[in-house]
């Protein structure tokens, strides 16, 4: 029985992505599926933040008041708001850390935030290259994949010696 | 074999890449500006489209604060830092292709700039400087 090459083939690389799929996949903040609205129309101006980052009333919040979020007018026609809100809400953050509502429901006043980030000077925040905290791709290059562990982190351009030392520690 | 890994991924990205944008290739850049021309019932001047680019109109921002000047390159979000593509039709293909798109980021953005909708004439007037841009 001589099966063809090329089905054998295509078999064989399925399997292969779909290994590569569950690997890639572990220790990942954000759901393995991501409406494109919420890339096209949250993502667009911001990191798009895995939903576990912030308990089901913040978003829900956040999701009611987009004529005024953060400083800008990010409305959304009804429909829009109904899917991307669910889906927040489904995949809200319910463990401990994330149980508590952050002030203004900003993750980055979050208390787990605040203190994982506790040895970045309040200069390194300020550089052009990072601009703010909500810039999580500044460092994190995995932000956009929910992937914010060490070994998805880059120096900043522009941070001085002492900043690049206080980094290593 | 990563080769071939990333083959296939590539392939299944661009095959689903397109799905979602159902309206995208519905309009051009010339389109725009013969569109707000007519609208405004003036044809778009690209000096004047260029001024109102870089000017601050009461606010904080100015176009340029997130599209940069001349917005031939990738721009930078003004306060989150988040990369935008090229403004500018010459150096983005996708820039002013999806009319539900471009009406949304000119809502957006003018109020964020403007805090009002722009005018057609104005549309015209940045359209006009963006597509001279080369």
């Amino acid at each position: 029985m001589n099966t063809p090459l090329m089905p054998r083939l295509l078999l064989l690389a399925v399997g292969l992505l779909t290994l590569g799929n569950a690997l890639a996949d572990s220790g990942r903040a954000m759901p393995a599926v991501v409406p494109p609205a919420y890339t096209a129309e949250c993502a667009a101006c911001h990191t798009a933040y895995p939903p576990s980052l912030l308990p089901a009333r913040s978003w829900q919040r956040i999701m009611t008041g987009l004529d005024k979020h953060y400083g800008t007018d990010a409305s959304l026609d009804a429909a829009m708001v109904q899917q991307i809100g669910s889906w927040l809400q489904t995949h809200a953050g319910t463990y401990k850390r994330v149980a508590e509502e952050p002030p203004q429901d900003r993750i980055t006043r979050s208390a787990w935030f605040v203190r994982k980030h506790d040895e970045v000077e309040p200069a390194v925040w300020k550089l052009p290259s990072v601009k703010s905290a909500a810039n999580c791709a500044a460092c994190h290059t995995g932000a956009d994949k929910g992937q914010f562990d060490d070994d998805h982190l880059r120096m900043p351009a522009g941070m001085t010696l002492r900043q690049r030392w206080a980094w290593r520690d | 074999m990563k080769n071939l890994l990333s083959t296939l991924f590539a392939a299944l990205v661009l095959s689903t890449g397109g799905t979602g944008a159902a309206h995208a290739g519905d309009t051009t850049p010339a389109q725009q500006l013969s569109h707000w021309s007519a609208q405004a019932g003036t044809p778009g001047n690209a000096a004047r489209g260029q001024t109102f680019f870089n000017t601050k109109h009461g606010g904080e921002w100015s176009c340029a604060s997130c599209h940069g000047t001349p917005p031939t390159a990738e721009g930078k979000h003004a306060s989150t830092g988040k990369p935008i593509a090229p403004l500018a039709p010459a150096f983005n293909p996708k820039a002013f292709t999806d009319t539900a798109k471009v009406d949304k980021w000119f809502r957006r953005n003018c109020k964020d700039v403007l805090a009002r909708e722009c005018s057609a004439g104005e549309k015209a007037d940045v359209l006009a400087y963006l597509n001279s841009l080369k």
